[in-house]
């Protein structure tokens, strides 16, 4: 998104751009925070003292409750969000070819599935809430919530950034010399998905 | 693509000097110098903590300060000399050195660069700002659940630590992006990695190692203001968590910590040893890679802090084999030091001096190191005095030394100005003097069974004796650092000039004048192979002359920006709000803050 004019930026020992490797070294920095996050939910995993429970009916002052995912909900959201790391690649495509049109229907249709993920969510989050789950009942409400929020929060991160991009391409100042721009974005993008992958059936499959 | 270019000053024309060109640099330079300075401010802070409670043990039953205090005290003395001593001056010699280094005119990022000092210089300033009301950080700089939990620790105390070493992560991490891609990406021409100072290497790793560390424990910490600020039970038990989570997270980080500390010392010696012996290092590649066998051991070694926990014989002995092993690729580097200086014309100036104590002491630090790596030795050992004086002859012994050494050895670089051997002298055997005697007797102590982190002792137990030769020897220890600030006041006020390369070094930085001029190089080098310098001088068949001063029309630079600044200062608020509970408007407060600084960073002209 910077006006790009650093001279330091140009020769790269690599060839790579250094933005580029940037995103990448953090990137990997980023796996290390969601594999603390995730294996803390890993490890208390089935050790709560009372309900609510992931996979399996609970009580709830004598009376007996459902299991507390929906799977069905969240695969929907699932899908969609791996398909908004398709669709960014096809926007990117459409940025590098100059093709503006491509560039910012397909950018939209990223932002769409983003923001559709966000709102299931969200709406999982207030149902939870609504039966009884709420961040301190017991050790899975606490390490659910803090595990799918965290990703939750860098997906919406990841959907400010696409929409930044977005507006600079409505304006016509995303032109192929500065595709990395929004190439950048798409990594994150697609690391934000990858992280997905992982926690979906560490939370949602898994029983 | 630039829309403003602003041009290097020509060098009749003085540098912007002033609050707001400082407030405003992205200069790696001046970066460097800023943390070097915050970074010693701090240092000195951690060091009057330590004479305190020094002063407190001297002698049995002593009333010099409170329980309470002394909790104070030694919690923000090892938090103090880790995260806002050792971290940040190595990072001054990241900022300042690598650049020159690997021939290059500033860092990959100079805003992000920016941005990190001054997210550190905030996180640092959080950290210590519980002093003012009397509840700085108390549960130790490893903060064990669950005394830091809200029930045992209700006082505002703990929220300071947690908040305050977040912020510092924030800094820590962006920094590490930026040397990272640095090292890799601005190279001059002809510089393989295996052909870059070997001071590069050892940062090189040690950016690998924040990188992966520090988002453990940033986890780590998030769980536990959450369970401070929200009441979920991630370390309680009573809700079904489990403290010795808190233990795996904190030295999955830690450990690695401890080589992020030590690593960029060894980078150091290796550059001071050979310029002083007139030898290039012994075993280069062995070298480059026992730094990264020990970096990577490190990440499998964290459990050798907990044997206490009682962990099962199994995992004990993995542990204990692993961290044992760290010790072969640390002798090997030991070996090549010695091999070094072997049959070398030894020049014993201050840096040369501070780095063969730096090989003495480490060695020792070393040696107990290996002894707690056995279990049942470890079990003996483990909270008492023996572990103070291991991690001191590593981390005093180790880091400091090898910082001082960094810090004679380029302090004519960084200032232009020429440092009193004498009293560099002065400084050096006052400091191995007082060192040994401040830390030696805890090895016997700790035998003896005097525990760690209590803030007084009985007469009966006759620990009195060396308790005192210690606090003697922490006063010479500090009266070391005054003849060093003597020094550094009498030169700067004496303007001795230093050449661009007093000591024939062998890297690129000595190429140059001294101070450097903002753009480094006035032509990008080009290297032929290791130890750049020497070998330009074998081709050129002498000394190559002084370089000039030069006009540096025409070279792009960054332009100054004050929106890393507003940038870090949005994501402390973000977190300050934190501190005793949720406060949601100071929060969203910062969070806005932050979106404004990042947003005019992005979208301003970089230069």
């Amino acid at each position: 998104m910077a006006e790009h004019a650093h001279a330091l930026e140009h020769h790269t020992a690599t060839g790579i751009d250094s933005r580029k490797l940037a995103i990448w070294t953090f990137i990997g920095s980023e796996c290390l925070f969601f594999a603390s996050l995730i294996g803390t939910y890993l490890v208390y995993k089935g050790r709560d003292v009372i309900g609510p429970k992931p996979h399996a009916e609970w009580l709830l002052n004598g009376k007996v409750q459902e299991q507390m995912l929906e799977i069905p909900l969240v695969t929907f959201g699932t899908a969609l969000l791996l398909f908004s790391s398709l669709f960014v690649v096809m926007a990117l495509n459409g940025a590098q070819r100059g093709n503006r049109r491509q560039l910012i229907t397909w950018l939209v249709a990223t932002i769409c599935c983003g923001v559709f993920f966000v709102g299931m969510q969200v709406f999982e989050f207030t149902h939870f809430y609504h039966r009884g789950m709420g961040y301190t009942t017991n050790l899975f409400s606490s390490t659910f919530y803090t595990l799918t929020g965290f990703h939750g929060t860098h997906v919406t991160i990841g959907l400010i950034w696409l929409t930044s991009v977005l507006v600079v391409a409505l304006r016509g100042k995303l032109p192929p010399e500065k595709a990395l721009n929004l190439e950048i974005a798409a990594l994150y993008w697609h690391f934000v998905d990858v992280v997905w992958i992982v926690i979906f059936p560490v939370v949602y499959l898994i029983r | 693509m630039a829309t403003t270019v602003r041009e290097a000053p020509p060098s009749h024309e003085p540098e912007p000097t002033g609050l707001w060109s400082w407030i405003t640099t992205v200069d790696h330079k001046r970066i460097g110098i800023l943390y070097g300075a915050t970074a010693f401010f701090f240092f000195l802070l951690g060091g009057l903590e330590a004479l305190i409670i020094r002063l407190q043990l001297a002698k049995p039953e002593n009333t010099l300060v409170s329980a309470e205090t002394y909790n104070q005290l030694f919690t923000m003395h090892g938090t103090t000399m880790i995260f806002l001593g050792v971290m940040p001056l190595s990072a001054m010699f990241f900022n300042y050195m690598i650049p020159l280094q690997i021939g290059a005119r500033d860092v990959a990022f100079p805003r992000l660069n920016a941005f990190s000092y001054w997210v550190f210089l905030l996180g640092g300033l959080i950290l210590n700002s519980g002093w003012l009301i009397h509840a700085a950080p108390n549960g130790g700089w490893f903060g064990y659940a669950n005394l830091t939990s809200k029930q045992f620790s209700p006082g505002l105390n703990i929220d300071f630590w947690t908040v305050g070493l977040q912020v510092l992560g924030v800094a820590s991490l962006a920094a590490a992006v930026n040397f990272f891609v640095t090292i890799i990406n601005l190279r001059a021409k002809g510089m393989k990695m295996m052909y870059m100072p070997m001071f590069v290497w050892m940062s090189f790793i040690t950016q690998m190692l924040l990188l992966l560390a520090f988002p453990v424990i940033t986890v780590a910490l998030i769980l536990l203001m959450i369970d401070r600020t929200f009441g979920t039970h991630f370390y309680v038990p009573s809700g079904g968590g489990d403290p010795i989570l808190w233990q795996h997270l904190f030295w999955i980080f830690g450990h690695p910590e401890v080589y992020i500390l030590i690593l960029p010392a060894f980078g150091i010696i290796s550059e001071v040893l050979p310029v002083f012996s007139r030898k290039p290092l012994f075993g280069y590649a062995a070298m480059v890679f026992s730094g990264a066998f020990i970096a990577f051991l490190g990440f499998g070694v964290w459990s050798h802090h907990m044997f206490s926990t009682g962990m099962g014989p199994f995992a004990d002995a993995f542990f204990s084999m692993a961290t044992m092993l760290i010790a072969v690729p640390t002798g090997v580097k030991i070996f090549n030091w010695i091999g070094t200086i072997w049959g070398g014309q030894l020049q014993f100036k201050t840096p040369m001096l501070f780095a063969l104590g730096f090989i003495a002491m480490f060695i020792m630090g070393g040696l107990s190191g290996v002894m707690h790596a056995s279990p049942p030795a470890d079990l003996q050992q483990t909270d008492t005095y023996f572990i103070v004086a291991h991690f001191h002859y590593v981390l005093f012994g180790g880091s400091i030394f090898g910082l001082t050494a960094g810090a004679y050895y380029w302090w004519p670089k960084m200032s232009g100005t020429m440092l009193d051997e004498k009293l560099g002298k002065v400084h050096f055997w006052l400091m191995l003097i007082g060192f040994n005697l401040t830390f030696f007797p805890m090895h016997f102590l700790g035998l003896n069974g005097m525990p760690r982190r209590v803030y007084t002792y009985a007469a009966e137990n006759n620990f009195g004796f060396w308790n005192l030769i210690e606090t003697v020897g922490s006063l010479i220890l500090g009266l070391s650092f005054v003849v060093f600030l003597v020094n550094i006041w009498r030169t700067i006020k004496s303007k001795t000039p230093a050449p661009a390369d007093p000591w024939n070094g062998a890297t690129l930085e000595w190429s140059i004048p001294s101070p450097p001029q903002e753009f480094n190089f006035a032509e990008e080098p080009v290297v032929h192979g290791r130890d750049a310098l020497w070998e330009a001088e074998r081709l050129a068949g002498g000394r190559v002359p002084e370089p000039q001063r030069v006009s540096g029309k025409g070279i792009h630079m960054p332009n100054p920006s004050y929106w890393p600044a507003v940038a870090a200062l949005g994501v402390a608020t973000t977190l300050v709000g934190f501190i005793g509970g949720l406060h949601l408007p100071v929060s969203l407060t910062g969070v806005v803050i932050l979106f404004l600084g990042v947003y005019r960073w992005a979208f301003e002209p970089a230069g």
